[in-house]
């Protein structure tokens, strides 16, 4: 797809050409063409069963893992081929966080959840090492206020909206390059959910991050890029302000301002 | 104009009742400029003190119209075109409260003018440039009600028409003035009658200009010619 001038300034995080994704051989995903900025968020919007999540899973290769499931086409991060069969994919999931819809933090303890990724990656084997990744992830999760004195306590006790930060400082442990995130305020009332988009704001400092919502506000005020896609087609994608003002296609602008399309 | 419907029909209900709004803010500020031009041009005061009067409810409408643009916001979160529809809706409904003030002041004035015995000879191209004005109007409102931004360019040119009326008028508004003490009386209303009626010639074109914008997103290029040279007019 052609890209408006002020979009080449700096070299694409994720550069997606051609993506094509099959279930049981039917096309989920036709062929989607995509870069994807650094330090910025890019929204992922459209109708139902258009293709975002399965769009998002392909860049950490969750597809994988479900068996009906062919991806071709090429998807770069910096220089890694991701589907590239030499690749790591436990070390790609490290280099690529990403949050659910659902909050969906272990049945353990605060601590263990945060430090479960670390460790798993072998990070560190040392007890003063990781209770600081613990708390530096927490804090930038905006939750250690909240935690710090019950750091022992069973995660499934604390509040939707703060298991969703917990889910963030976990994917934010391992220090990922990339954080997606899939409708990670859809379970959230409005203050939880202000919480996070001012999190996610923090956050694209030192993350590449792509979340996919249903709410027009939210991608409006966390985004920088949108990406409208339509029956596994992108459509637009473009500034999230020229998005939402001014729209090219006609089909962003009916999906955008509610109408039927 | 994006024709499809909203899903929520309250949405285009909203919209459809923003412009029944309009439409009679329009009407009205027409109704009102053409009576106290044509009260002049008649000769009969009598309707004037009706038109002063009648001027509250353009007021009324426009801020019933501002009250409903904030439920709209408030209530659909529009975006796009919606959103500058809403917005358009205000900044128009806000220059025909302005045209209304205008002719309000032209009634005003005309009384002064029918209370002497003077006469002009102007009468004839007031009468002109007020059905100049009021034909730019009336395709105004038409073009907003269907998103047209061909007629409001359209609309802009004529524009300039009237400008060159009223420099033409103001220059001979002096010199009756010049010629003739008697028309002292009634001289410098009459410079503001026809000063008011192209001035409401600049706001229908400001408004042709959110036409235009709601159309294409950006404003039309501001490059146009004024026409109206009255400011560097003197007497000879
Ligand atoms: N595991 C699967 N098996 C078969 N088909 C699938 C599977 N996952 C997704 N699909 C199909 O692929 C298409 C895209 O689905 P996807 O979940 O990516 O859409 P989405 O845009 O995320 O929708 P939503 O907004 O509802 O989450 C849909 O037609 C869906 O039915
Ligand atoms: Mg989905």
């Amino acid at each position: 797809m052609k890209r408006d001038g002020d979009m080449t300034l700096s070299t694409p995080k994720i550069k997606s050409s051609g993506i094509i994704v099959e279930y049981d051989g039917k096309r989920a995903l036709h062929g989607i063409d995509l870069d994807i900025y650094p330090n910025e968020v890019t929204a992922l919007i459209g109708p139902s069963g258009c293709g975002k999540s399965t769009f998002l899973r392909c860049i950490n290769r969750m597809n994988d893992v479900i068996d009906n499931c062919k991806v071709s086409g090429r998807l770069m991060i910096d220089d890694t081929d991701v589907y590239d069969p030499e690749i790591d994919v436990v070390e790609l999931r490290a280099r690529v966080g990403m949050v659910f819809q659902k909050p969906n933090p272990f049945p353990k303890s605060i601590y263990d959840n945060v430090a479960y990724g670390p460790r798993i990656h072998g990070l560190t084997e040392n007890k003063d090492d990781m209770d600081r990744i613990v708390k530096k992830s927490l804090k930038r999760a905006g939750l250690w206020d909240e935690v710090r004195e019950r750091l022992d306590d069973k995660a499934l006790g604390l509040s939707g909206g703060q298991q969703q930060r917990l889910c963030i400082a976990r994917a934010i442990a391992v220090n990922p390059e990339i954080l997606l995130m899939d409708e990670p305020c859809s379970a959230l009332d409005p203050i939880a959910t202000s919480i996070i988009e001012e999190l996610i704001n923090e956050l694209r400092e030192r993350f590449t991050i792509v979340i996919v919502t249903h709410s027009m506000q939210q991608a409006a005020r966390v985004s920088q890029k949108t990406g409208y896609f339509h029956l596994g087609n992108i459509i637009e994608y473009g500034e999230t302000n020229d998005i939402f003002t001014r729209p090219k296609n006609e089909q962003t602008e009916a999906y955008i301002s509610g109408r039927i399309g | 104009m994006v024709e499809k419907k909203h899903i929520v029909t309250a949405f285009d209900e909203d919209l459809t009742t923003l412009n029944d709004m309009m439409a009679r803010m329009g009407a009205l500020a027409e109704t009102q400029l053409f009576a106290s031009t044509e009260a002049l041009i008649a000769r009969n005061p009598s309707g004037l003190d009706d038109i002063i009067k009648r001027d509250k409810e353009l007021d009324d409408l426009e801020a019933l119209l501002n009250e409903k643009v904030i439920e709209i916001i408030a209530l659909r979160a529009p975006r796009a075109e919606d959103l500058r529809r809403v917005i358009v809706a205000l900044k128009v409904a806000s220059t025909l409260e302005r045209i209304g003030d205008l002719a309000k002041n032209i009634a005003k004035r005309n009384k002064v003018i029918l209370g002497t015995t003077v006469k002009t000879q102007m009468l004839p191209s007031i009468r002109t440039m007020t059905s100049m004005v009021l034909k730019m109007l009336n395709k105004t409102l038409d073009a907003y009600v269907e998103v047209d931004a061909v007629t409001a360019l359209d609309v802009m040119e004529a524009d300039i028409e009237v400008d060159k009326l009223n420099t033409v008028v103001f220059q001979s508004l002096i010199e009756e003035m010049s010629s003739d003490q008697e028309q002292l009386k009634i001289g410098p209303h009459l410079l503001f009658v026809t000063k008011n009626i192209e001035r409401i010639g600049d706001h229908i074109t400001g408004i042709a200009e959110q036409i235009y914008f709601l159309h294409h997103g950006e404003m039309p290029d501001k490059t146009r010619p004024k026409a109206d040279q009255s400011s560097s007019i003197a007497l000879s």
